[in-house]
């Protein structure tokens, strides 16, 4: 992955006395969908920044389509497209003067009449923004990025706050784009956007990137055990229930126990028996595949979204 | 280029939507027209010339208010973020609000013409040359003052503070509402530093004496001056991002933009040809003063 079409290598961006990004590396191939992946605050939205030449980085190497973001970026500019986390337009501008506005800032251009077709805008290109509703704002957004037919393109948290019947229509465009070989930088905090939606995922957390690889590569690093989730009538000190046949380790969070079992039965059979001879009850009883949740959650000991 | 006239456009579009915009812009100039006319113009056709010169002034001064507060709420609400993913820098995107602006000035300005002529029967148009160049660098530079207002603060109420204090500067030391020669000596030394004064007396230079654009060379010289040292500090203090904070030493760029006028200002507090002149046009257009009742 040497010669990704973004590269990241060792990348450091510090506030005044805070490192929100520390040696961060990674690169991204051609028409791939990547996903930074970390809880708020965890430096993606300063790498993003970085890449679409918006921030200044203090340290490391970056090069985006062989640019630099900073050395060149109105070059990079012109090849690249993003929904940015934080942004507006004028209330007053019409979605179609929006297009045509944006349109004309590039030397490569898509029609603005065929982006208000495939993003459902047609019957609104006459309304004003502030019209909108917010998955409206969403899919102009969306467009706005692909005005000028873009190699990559950069969505920094594209469905946060959105709700979820938005949720999903950003999953099914973001999946046409894939068909269309975009290459794709996407930063979130959901667990299932990057389960459904990237080939490959960073997990970031503090600034630092704790795990790379596939969704599936990820969750087989927890491979060979299964998750076992109860929640009991009385808490039990968890060192009792790791103790529980063929259970590897065993965490609880907020009440839950989350037990990791290489063989499901024995240990639901021991739980059982123990918990009668402790005289204690089980109020619920879950058993799940890993998810990247769980992955984070290995890693760091503590939940995504805390 | 094209991509700044594309956004000339829309800024234009934009302003007409905005009420306060046309408040400032449409009403207000009308209102001062009316006002002025109403009260001071029954004087004969020499003190609506006087009068229309006032007028223009102050419908070309008002553009930095506008200017100003756009560009800082555009900046708090994450807009010019969504610009700046965009290959447009902030040259285009400050001109473009220079060129839409004084593209709406116009109207207000041929209007104003109108009711003096047809209405308040004004019989001549003064130099006409002079006063279109004046009006049109006077456009630009006031709307670069309200560029470099917008860059040297945080917050809308920063900035609204600070331009109520450059109004009150203009619009009474000027001379577009109190004449100049009425003020006592110390006040008009202090005049001769507002770049609102060579706008004001320029034009009433032209209309009234039909000064030719040699004569109001000075004027529109340290007008141009301001205009491109405004700019080109409007554009490299110029902040894209709502958490930005205004850099240290940024107040001492903004001088930059005065100098022109502080060496302007020393110069004719010096000579006093000016406020001569001044005074023999208040005597030409209203010998016994402004009368508040017809002949």
């Amino acid at each position: 992955m040497s010669d990704g079409i973004i590269q990241v290598d060792n990348l450091v961006k510090q506030y005044g006395a805070v490192q929100a990004v520390r040696r961060v590396s990674f690169a991204v191939g051609e028409g791939e969908v990547f996903g930074l992946l970390g809880p708020n605050g965890a430096g993606k939205t300063s790498t993003v920044e970085i890449l679409e030449g918006m921030r200044r980085r203090d340290g490391g190497r970056v090069v985006v389509c062989g640019l630099d973001p900073e050395r060149n970026s109105q070059e990079l500019k012109q090849q690249v497209g993003a929904v940015l986390q934080f942004t507006s337009l004028p209330d007053k501008l019409r979605v179609e003067e929006a297009l045509r506005l944006f349109a004309g800032f590039y030397h490569r251009r898509r029609e603005p009449d065929e982006l208000l077709e495939r993003f459902q805008l047609a019957e609104k290109r006459r309304a004003f923004y502030h019209q909108l509703s917010g998955g409206q704002k969403q899919r102009l957004a969306m467009a706005l990025a692909l005005v000028n037919d873009p190699q990559v393109l950069f969505l920094d948290e594209p469905t946060a706050g959105l709700d979820p019947q938005v949720r999903r229509e950003t999953y099914s465009i973001i999946e046409e784009l894939r068909r269309e070989k975009k290459t794709i930088l996407l930063t979130t905090h959901y667990i299932e956007e990057a389960e459904r939606l990237c080939d490959r995922v960073a997990i970031i957390d503090q600034g630092k990137v704790i795990a790379l690889g596939t969704p599936r590569e990820l969750k087989q690093r927890s491979a060979g055990t299964t998750r076992i989730e109860v929640r009991l009538a009385r808490p039990e000190p968890d060192g009792a229930l790791r103790r529980l046949e063929a259970v590897t380790d065993c965490r609880e969070f907020e009440g839950t126990y989350v037990l990791h079992s290489t063989r499901v039965p024995p240990t639901i059979v021991s739980l059982v028996k123990h918990l009668e001879a402790e005289g204690n009850e089980l109020e619920s009883l879950e058993i799940r595949t890993p998810s990247l949740e769980d992955v984070f959650i290995e890693l760091t000991g503590r939940r995504l979204r805390d | 280029m094209s991509a700044t006239m594309a956004l000339t456009g829309v800024r234009m579009r934009l302003a007409l939507r905005n009420r306060a915009f046309i408040f400032f812009s449409v009403v207000m100039p009308l209102g001062f027209l009316f006002g002025f006319f109403l009260v001071f113009g029954r004087g004969g056709p020499a003190a609506v010339t006087y009068l229309l010169a006032a007028v223009l002034a102050l419908s070309v001064m008002g553009s930095f208010w506008g200017l100003s507060v756009q560009l800082v709420s555009f900046r708090e609400q994450g807009i010019l973020r969504r610009f700046r993913l965009t290959p447009i820098g902030a040259g285009p995107l400050l001109g473009s609000s220079i060129l839409a602006n004084y593209m709406l000035t116009i109207p207000t300005i041929v209007v104003e013409y109108a009711v003096a002529r047809w209405l308040f029967g004004m019989t001549s148009w003064g130099n006409l040359a002079s006063a279109i160049v004046l009006v049109t660098v006077g456009s630009a530079t006031f709307s670069a003052l309200g560029l470099i207002v917008a860059s040297v603060t945080n917050s809308l109420q920063e900035t609204q503070v600070i331009n109520n204090a450059l109004w009150s500067l203009f619009f009474f030391l000027s001379g577009a509402s109190i004449p100049l020669a009425m003020f006592p000596t110390w006040m008009q030394k202090l005049a001769f530093y507002l770049p609102a004064t060579y706008l004001v007396s320029g034009l009433e230079r032209a209309m009234v004496n039909g000064t030719g654009l040699g004569g109001v060379a000075a004027d529109t010289l340290a007008l141009t001056a301001s205009l491109l040292a405004a700019f080109e500090v409007s554009r490299r203090l110029f902040r894209w991002e709502p958490e930005e904070r205004v850099p240290a030493g940024a107040k001492a760029w903004a001088l930059l933009a005065v100098i022109p006028f502080l060496l302007l200002g020393a110069w004719e507090s010096h000579s006093s040809q000016r406020v001569a002149e001044m005074q023999q046009i208040l005597q030409a257009v209203a010998p016994h003063g402004f009368s508040f009742k017809g002949k």
